[in-house]
This record gives structure tokens, sequence and C-alpha cells, in this order.
């Protein structure tokens, strides 16, 4: 396990050095997109008012307020991911995004996309939202407002993290990793529970 | 004693419903710190630094833990003691739960089913949840408030095996519904399970299941028993904290059991996440409310 203090936007040599079970934070820009953001950009076919190249998409719907006109956030948590896989490899092709932030993993496509264009799927520790909501430094931005709370959301963060590197762009997926090591030690866990 | 102001309820409904979100159970962060401690994979040990992070920011700030506010469940238990009026305590937890989201304020996960628009309240047709039992030599009435997230409540599995399938069908079926969770439901958290009863009552066990403290025990040493084997199968899965591979992927294994039909033989599976929320408070009819866990 190696640990990396990385600064957006992320250059391809620095997401490719990343493995499965490395540790990230991370300084400068997040993007926070949902469902919506996604079927607003792809099945709606709008294109994003900014540049997502080099950036971390997080998968997110923030719960936010506005003061004096601008945005504040109130709560930011991350959201299951896997309902968002088929957005991905797009995301990562024609836009230049290099890191997914959510929890729970992705599926083949989306990791072959990684693998081809250098990508990483980063595993944030669901359920920790005040810790996610302290990282935030400012809402820079809320582009498409009228999809809130699935706008595009542009953060800046401090020390964002731990996000444990779950897809590298080596084709390692930690998730089918455990799952497989689970799967081969099972007939032993059924055998000692009596199931067998 | 003069007449009960059931103000009292609503303002205790809606208390209980931030405490829950903001403030865990001494329980749960005891439970995460040993899963901490006990831990050796050096990722795992990570994600519960991070997750230990997250309840003292809470604490802190008085701010949520988890941004998924959930749906609310509220189960009763209603003192023999004194004439509560039941219906006005149903009406007071809906406006006590309400409340608490737009006062707070906090996101509202309540969704109309077919039109898929959010009340925006946190309550709606059937919600908030409400399970109602009975107390014998109380007076008081107690209010258990439990926030259900959707990542864990997605993760809910239901079964009818026939009784030639024996005990051991419902203890498989246990292990397998967890592993087929995987990291959705934010683990390690408390698997509650229900055997026995109806299809209904044997759900309803698995979510009472999870109200329990986290690793008390059933007192019938049978169950207890099938608590700590399940515990230590779902461990050696080696799934971890957010199913990223690691020694603990359960804080504990709950089981509540009821009688059955002569040809029924369920089992239920309801998964609470690892900030296992809940927060309870005892009315008592001289206005008087008690706040704990
Ligand atoms: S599964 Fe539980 S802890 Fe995880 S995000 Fe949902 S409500 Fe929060």
């Amino acid at each position: 396990m190696a640990r990396y203090h990385l600064q957006t936007p992320f250059s391809e040599e620095a997401i490719r050095q990343l493995r499965v079970g490395d540790i990230v934070h991370f300084d400068g820009t997040l993007f926070g997109i949902r469902d919506l953001t996604q079927i607003y950009m792809f099945d709606q076919h709008h294109e994003p008012p900014v540049s997502l190249k080099g950036m971390p998409c997080i998968h997110t719907a923030p719960s936010l307020k506005k003061v004096d006109g601008k945005w504040v956030p109130i709560c930011v948590g991350t959201t299951t991911s896997y309902r968002m896989d088929r957005f991905t490899p797009p995301l990562i092709e024609n836009y230049g995004v290099r890191a997914i932030i959510g929890k729970g993993g992705l599926y083949e496509k989306s990791l072959e996309a990684m693998k081809k264009f250098g990508a990483v799927y980063l595993a944030i520790v669901g359920g920790a939202a005040s810790l996610e909501t302290q990282q935030i430094v400012e809402v820079e931005q809320v582009y498409w407002e009228h999809l809130h709370p699935e706008a595009l959301y542009q953060f800046r963060v401090k020390d964002f993290g731990p996000l444990t590197v779950a897809m590298d762009s080596h084709g390692n997926n930690l998730y089918s990793e455990v799952k497989a090591k689970a799967m081969a030690r099972l007939p032993e866990i059924y055998q000692k529970l009596g199931v067998a | 004693m003069g007449i009960f102001d059931y103000k009292i309820v609503e303002e205790a409904a809606k208390q209980l419903y931030i405490r829950a979100l903001c403030d865990l159970p001494p329980d749960v962060r005891e439970a995460i710190k040993r899963a901490a401690a006990r831990e050796t994979q050096p990722t795992a040990k990570e994600v519960f630094k991070a997750m230990l992070a997250a309840i003292d920011i809470a604490d802190e700030k008085k701010t949520l833990i988890c941004q998924d506010t959930g749906l609310p469940l509220y189960m009763l238990k209603i003192g023999s003691g004194f004439h509560w009026d039941g219906a006005e305590i149903k009406d007071r937890i809906y406006e006590g739960a309400k409340r608490a989201t737009v006062e707070f304020p906090f996101r509202s996960s309540a969704t109309d089913y077919l039109t898929r628009v959010n009340s925006q309240t946190s309550v709606g047709r059937g919600l908030p949840v409400l399970y109602v039992d009975f107390l014998k030599d109380a007076d008081y009435l107690e209010m258990l408030m439990i926030p259900k997230g959707s990542g864990s409540e997605n993760m809910s599995t239901l079964k009818m095996f026939v009784p030639a399938d024996g005990i051991n069908a419902l203890k498989k079926f246990v292990l397998d519904s967890v592993i087929a969770a995987g990291a959705n439901p934010c683990p390690p958290g408390i698997i509650g399970v229900g055997m026995g009863g109806t299809a209904d009552l044997v759900m309803r066990l698995a979510k009472e299941a999870i109200a329990r403290p986290v690793g008390q025990r059933n007192p019938d040493p049978a169950v207890a028993k099938m608590e700590q084997e399940l515990e230590d199968a779902i461990n050696a899965t080696g799934s971890g904290p957010m199913g990223l591979g690691g020694d603990v992927s359960t804080l504990a294994v709950h089981i509540e059991t009821a009688h059955t039909h002569i040809t029924l033989n369920p089992v239920a599976v309801n998964t609470q996440c690892w900030p296992a929320r809940r927060a309870r408070a005892r009315v008592y009819p001289d206005g008087r409310v008690e706040y704990g866990y």
C-alpha cells in the first residue's frame, strides 16, 4: 500500500502510477455528478459548460444552501456508484475525466475505459459525510442549477480523502479480488457453519 | 396531574430524528473502535480511521454523520399505566418527523412511489413507519427512532423456506445475502435477522434485531450461539469495511425469532450500516422526557 497526495488536474502519469489498495488524498477541483446530471449530459445531449479534463468526479447529491447568493455546503456525501456505470466510459473517453469517486465500484466496461484512457476508481468511506463536508473548502460553481440536487457541482477541496484505489488503470479491480478470495474461502466457511 | 399535552410527543419525535442522525449510540462507537483496533489490513485500518473521524466531526459541528437521512421508523412501546391517546401519538410523530426535516433542515428522501415526487418532509403516505407494542407495569411512552438509509435497506432479503430445508438453509441464506450485498450497505454494520413468524413478521423481527445495542446477545442461548457462528462466518469472508478487504466485515449479527406455522420456515435479513443510527426517548405522563439511545 502506497500513499499519494495529488493535485488536480491529474496527469495521465500521476494516475497510471496508482495501484489497487493505494491510499490517495488530493487538493484542488472536484466535480459532483449524479444520475440525473449524466442523463442530462449523455441521453439529452447537453455539453458540460466547463472542462472536465484531468478532473475527478464524485457521485453525490449534495445538501447545499444559498447564503447571500452563494452556495454553501450543509452535508455532502457519496452515493452508490453502480447505477451510473453506463455513463462512465463516455465520461472518461469524451471528457478526459481521470478519477471517479464513489462507493461500491463499477463494472467491466468502466474498468476497460480506465485501462485504455488512464483513469481510476477511488472508493470513499461511505456514510462518512461529515468528514467529506469538512474537506470541501468552497462550492465554486453550480452548473445546470435547475437540476439541483443533481446538477453539476464544482467544489474546491483540501486533503480530500482517504480514498482507496479500488479500480486502477492496469485492469485491476479490488472488489473482484476481495470477492474472489471470499468465494475461494466459502466452502470452508460453509463447512464450519455446518451448512455445507 | 393535569391533562397531557401531546406537543411533547411531537417535540420528542423531532428531537429523536435529529439526535439519531447526529449522535451515534455509545455501543456503536465502541464497536467501531474495537473493530479498528482488531483490524490488521492497512487499507481497512485507514477506512476505520475515517469512520472515527466522521463521528468526531459530527459531534463537534453538531451535524449529520451521513447525508442519507433515510426513511423514519419509530418503534413505540405504550405503557399500560396511563391512558395514552394512540391516534394523537400517531399524528404528533408525523408532525415531529416533518418538523425535524424542514427546521434542521436536512434532505428529505420520502418520495411518491409512482410519480417519484419528493414530499420534502421525510413523511408521506404510510410514513413514518410505526411499530406499536405495549408495556405492562409502566406508565411511560417509549419511542425508539431509527432513520433507515437506502444503501442498506435496498439489500434486504426474505425467503420462505419449507420445514424440510431445516435451520441450516436459514443460516446459509443469511451468509449468502451478506456476501451478495457486498460493499453497498456500507459495511461493517449490524446484520439483523428474523427467523420464524409470517412473511411480514419475519421482516419486522429483522428490523427489531438491528435496533438492539451492538453485540447484545439474544437471551436464548441457542440463538445466541447462532449469532456468534454467523458473525464468525461473515468475518471469515475477508470482505472488510466498505468491501475493500479486511478482517471486520460485520459489527454484529442479531437474530430475533417467533413461532411460525407448521409448514413455514421463513427468514429475513435487514442490514444496518456502520453508522447504526438510533435514538430513544421516554415520555412520562407528567411531561418529562428522558433521552437516550
Ligand atoms: S448505506 Fe447507510 S451509511 Fe451508507 S450512505 Fe447509505 S445511509 Fe449512509
